[in-house]
């Protein structure tokens, strides 16, 4: 597609027109309604984007203006991106399930004068704050149902406004066009706004060359085609989903699937069974985790047969997925698993047709990512952000190491600068932060390099290793160096622990909170007969602590073997007494630890785990999704782990 | 009266669609319902109240024709019905759901959805065995009509989950779907919130409404919840020892003595 390009593709209308020409009788979007697929052809998504934009104009839309849009993965929704573009507007996502508070912020900072909205309920969002944003004039609601009683005459109807535009099309021919052609590949396609670990989110200003750029070589670089499909489920918002499901889609005219609503996405994902797959590690982990409680569930001789093929798969099933040599019995064995086992598997999962899976955003367990990987699906892993258009590595076909995120995306240049942090430059480089000077020279270097934040090295062969965000790297008072969102990794990695969190920089020994998975402890207590009432109440169990323990000192046991971590072994730990949400602040809502909250909130615990108490008393406030609050008391025991001398390592090796 | 009081969302109160004339039933020496009047209005939603053992539930069952009363009447559009089956007042639109739910365990949520459609599908036994022609036609007709009801209520992800392994909330959900699949004109919901924490509460309370709203759909709900009573309904009527003690507004219901002293009680602040 790279001569496409100089034939002056350089914006999204404008590969929308391509596609409609190219490909016009091919699927583009599909979406589950009435529980039947329906599915939009290029030229009919040319159409409907046509109506759309020219609908904008005629309710005043002018170049230069924001259109917020806010709803679950919708092919309406993604079609008002480049609807916007292509009358010289820019689409601003905005998450869906944020709070109208959070949500204000987004669109008083973006200056959106338009909103595009899914449904009653982010109607509802924005009448309860659009009186402190005069800016906000005009919403469009795609799903009619109970909007009846709604009578605002800034309140429209999706389906009305494509009216309109059809009508101001017929009365303005040649408008469409010309706007269109009036757009160029340096002009600002999209403002993504970050999901802020810390602070305010930053809207960061990404051009139609930084997005279509990236997102072509990432795809010639994976052999992409107009056969491949996805299904877009992940936050509209998040500029993987841009990435994948819109340029990509675009540059190379695949289809994409919306699914049906969010709680049917593992069984859309069935139905769809994309050739082309992202999910983050969280995604895959409960995949694994449901397979391995539904196995146990099955008869014996089913479980025998699944453990032998499995064994078998963990043993060659990577390296036949590599092309590496295995001996022929094998192969012989490893195509009858795929009869029996396999092919089964990954049929239920949905997974049969994936030609190429990524995972990112945080470690893979090694046992998970092995697990995908040895059933031959191309799972791999790559190291994005959103100053990057995404791509900064990725791992090549051939070549996975689990510990490593890859090698340089095709067009990226990697350094590593004295303080161990990662730069990259690359034509997916953003332009700016939305009025945010600051923070743009901060991040940006004059000369064009970003700094990611993490901390890394390149091995000899150009393989990129992260350790840890650079400012989270610490040390402990004796000097032994501490990253701590290795050590949570290594502790997520049990099904039983579904978040960690630890301590040690400035301290005497490492510490950590610990939240346990209450579908994989609940199953397991489920098991041994073990009654409870809720997950406050199974946190408290002597029982489970134990079991966390055991997770604890496995994780011990292995920094045991490595002489730098070493001394980074967790000393002491409890489990909290409610799960970490976003809802109460302390996740970011891509689910990533909000370490600055968690001090603050928690530091009674913290300083419980730094004497020698063996328990403390806690109050929490939860906030339920509904923004009610309620709080609840517990009495949390905190528990010593085995911690290896390091000189004993080797002996109990 | 064809144009009625207007309800705060909008919608026209109509005609008298049911009335309840001095009706009584009893149990051997048990008088379940002793001489009780009511009518209920198109569009309306009307709540009955009352302390255990009111009759509340008994007047439900003697509306759709599970129990015949021993005197009175009850009329509906216009025609005595008071010695009805089941299956004849389903048959004109009356609709219902039970205080312990009454569904398929076994089945799925579709499967349970479609059996509301039952009486609506007009083939015979011979073409639906067949499963070709116009019985296949009529099927897909009745299957987009459940996935219309399964859309308005947000069940998708458990359209093929057997409704035995649902969790009691959507289990009410799906029992309130079946209803809604016959296209009522008339749903009685029995205890539609019984046993849900307030979450599920609200969930259904905004089904209910939408329900009354979207479809113009007339009900009639037994609740114990007051403050859900006296939000959602236009009327209420309050049975106590099967006498009804009083009715009207929510407003009116709430300051009348008796009621307070038999059911509301006096709150202690």
């Amino acid at each position: 597609m790279s001569g496409d390009h100089a034939a002056g593709l350089d914006t999204f209308p404008k590969l929308l027109a391509a596609n409609a020409r190219i490909r016009g009788g091919k699927p583009a979007s599909r979406e589950k309604d009435y529980g039947i697929w329906q599915t939009w052809t290029w030229s009919e998504v040319a159409d409907e984007v046509r109506a759309l934009a020219c609908g904008l104009a005629a309710l005043g839309f002018k170049r230069g203006d924001r259109l917020a849009i806010i709803g679950d993965n919708r092919p309406h929704l993604y079609w008002s991106m480049p609807a916007a573009q292509a009358v010289g507007g820019v689409p601003v996502p905005i998450y869906q399930d944020s709070v109208a508070d959070e949500m204000q912020y987004v669109l008083a900072h973006a200056e959106c004068r338009f909103a595009v909205v899914e449904n009653q309920e982010q109607v509802d969002k924005l009448l309860e704050i659009k009186d402190r944003l005069p800016l906000l004039e005009t919403i469009i609601y795609h799903f009619p149902r109970g909007m009846r009683h709604y009578t605002q005459d800034f309140l429209h109807l999706y389906a009305d406004v494509q009216d309109k535009g059809r009508a101001f099309d017929a009365a303005n021919a040649g408008f469409y066009d010309g706007e269109v052609a009036k757009g160029a590949g340096g002009d600002l396609a999209i403002m993504v706004y970050t999901s802020g670990t810390t602070g305010r989110p930053k809207g960061v200003m990404l051009s139609a060359d930084n997005l279509i750029q990236t997102a072509r070589n990432a795809a010639d670089w994976e052999g992409l085609t107009d056969d491949d499909e996805m299904l877009a489920y992940l936050p509209m918002a998040w500029v993987g989903d841009h990435i994948f499901s819109v340029a990509q889609a675009f540059t190379h005219g695949f289809c994409v699937a919306c699914p049906e609503s969010a709680e049917t996405v593992l069984q859309d994902l069935r139905e769809i069974g994309p050739t082309y797959f992202f999910a983050p590690p969280r995604i895959f982990e409960n995949i694994l985790t449901t397979v391995m409680i539904r196995i146990e569930d099955a008869a014996p001789w089913k479980q025998r047969m699944f453990h032998y093929f499995m064994d078998l798969a963990g043993r060659v099933g990577r390296d036949i997925l590599d092309g590496k040599p295995v001996p022929f019995a094998d192969r012989v064995k490893y195509r009858l698993g795929e009869f029996l086992v396999y092919g089964p598997l990954k049929n239920v999962l949905g997974l049969t047709r994936m030609r190429l899976g990524y995972t990112a955003g945080e470690a893979i367990g090694p046992d998970i990512f092995d697990f995908y990987r040895s059933l031959g699906l191309n799972l791999k892993q790559l190291y994005g952000s959103t100053e990057a258009s995404v791509f900064i590595t990725i791992q090549p076909n051939g070549d996975i190491r689990s510990d490593s995120v890859g090698v340089p995306a095709p067009g990226v240049d990697i350094r590593i600068a004295d303080t161990g942090e990662v730069l990259f430059k690359s034509p997916g480089v953003f332009h700016a932060y939305y009025k945010d000077d600051d923070a743009t020279a901060e991040t940006k270097t004059a000369d064009g390099w970003v700094h990611t934040g993490d901390a890394g090295f390149l091995d000899a062969d150009g393989h990129l290793k992260i350790i840890d965000r650079a400012k989270d790297v610490g040390r402990l008072t004796d000097g032994t160096l501490f990253a701590p969102k290795y050590l949570e990794n290594k502790l997520k990695f049990f099904p039983f622990v579904s978040e960690a969190v630890t301590f040690g920089d400035g301290r005497d020994y490492v510490a950590a909170f610990i939240n346990m998975d209450l579908e994989a402890v609940g199953n397991w207590a489920e098991r041994r007969g073990l009654a409870y009432t809720g997950y406050t109440d199974l946190a408290g169990r002597p029982e489970v602590l134990e079991l966390v323990a055991d997770c604890v000192d496995k994780v011990n046991a292995d920094l045991a073997q490595d002489d730098k971590l070493a001394g980074s072994q967790i000393k002491r730990f409890l489990i909290l007494h409610k799960e970490l949400d976003a809802d109460d602040g302390e996740l970011t809502r891509t689910r990533k630890v909000r370490r600055s909250v968690i001090t603050e909130r928690y530091g009674d615990l913290i300083a419980a785990l730094y004497s020698d108490q063996d328990h403390c008393e806690v109050t929490a406030t939860v906030t339920f999704e509904d923004g009610r609050t309620d709080t609840i008391h517990a009495d949390l025991k905190i528990r010593d782990a085995k911690v290896i001398p390091p000189g004993a390592a080797q002996a109990a090796a | 009266m064809p144009d009625g009081p207007q309800t705060p969302t909008g919608r026209v109160i109509g005609d008298v669609i049911m009335k309840v004339e001095n009706v009584s039933l009893s149990f051997g020496g048990v008088r379940a319902l002793d001489n009780v009047s009511f009518d209920v209005r198109e569009h309306e939603i009307l709540a009955i109240i009352g302390p255990n053992g009111a009759g509340k539930s008994s007047m439900l069952n003697c509306i759709n024709g599970f129990y015949h009363p021993q005197e009175g009447a009850i009329t509906y559009k216009g025609k005595r019905r008071d010695t009805a089956k089941p299956y004849e007042a389903a048959e004109e639109g009356i609709a219902r759901t039970f205080q312990n739910i009454a569904l398929f365990k076994g089945m799925s949520t579709l499967d349970n959805i479609m059996t509301g459609r039952g009486l609506k599908m007009k083939r015979n036994l011979f073409w639906q065995a067949l499963y070709y022609g116009p019985a296949l036609k009529e099927e897909l007709e009745h299957r987009a009509k459940a996935e219309e009801v399964i859309d308005f209520l947000e069940i998708e992800a458990i359209r093929k989950t057997p409704v035995g392994r649902l969790p009691y909330g959507l289990q009410k959900r799906v029992e309130l779907g079946r209803a809604l699949a016959a296209e009522p004109d008339l749903l009685l919901l029995d205890e539609p919130m019984a046993g849900m924490n307030h979450e599920e509460k609200e969930d259904m309370v905004r089904y209910i409404l939408d329900v009354n709203d979207e479809y113009g759909t007339t009900i009639v709900l037994i609740e114990h919840d007051m403050s859900v009573v006296m939000d959602i309904s236009d009327r209420v009527v309050v049975l106590d020892y099967g006498k009804k003690l009083a009715a009207g507004t929510p407003d009116e219901v709430k300051r009348n003595q008796d009621v307070i002293d038999a059911y509301l009680g006096v709150s202690h602040d």
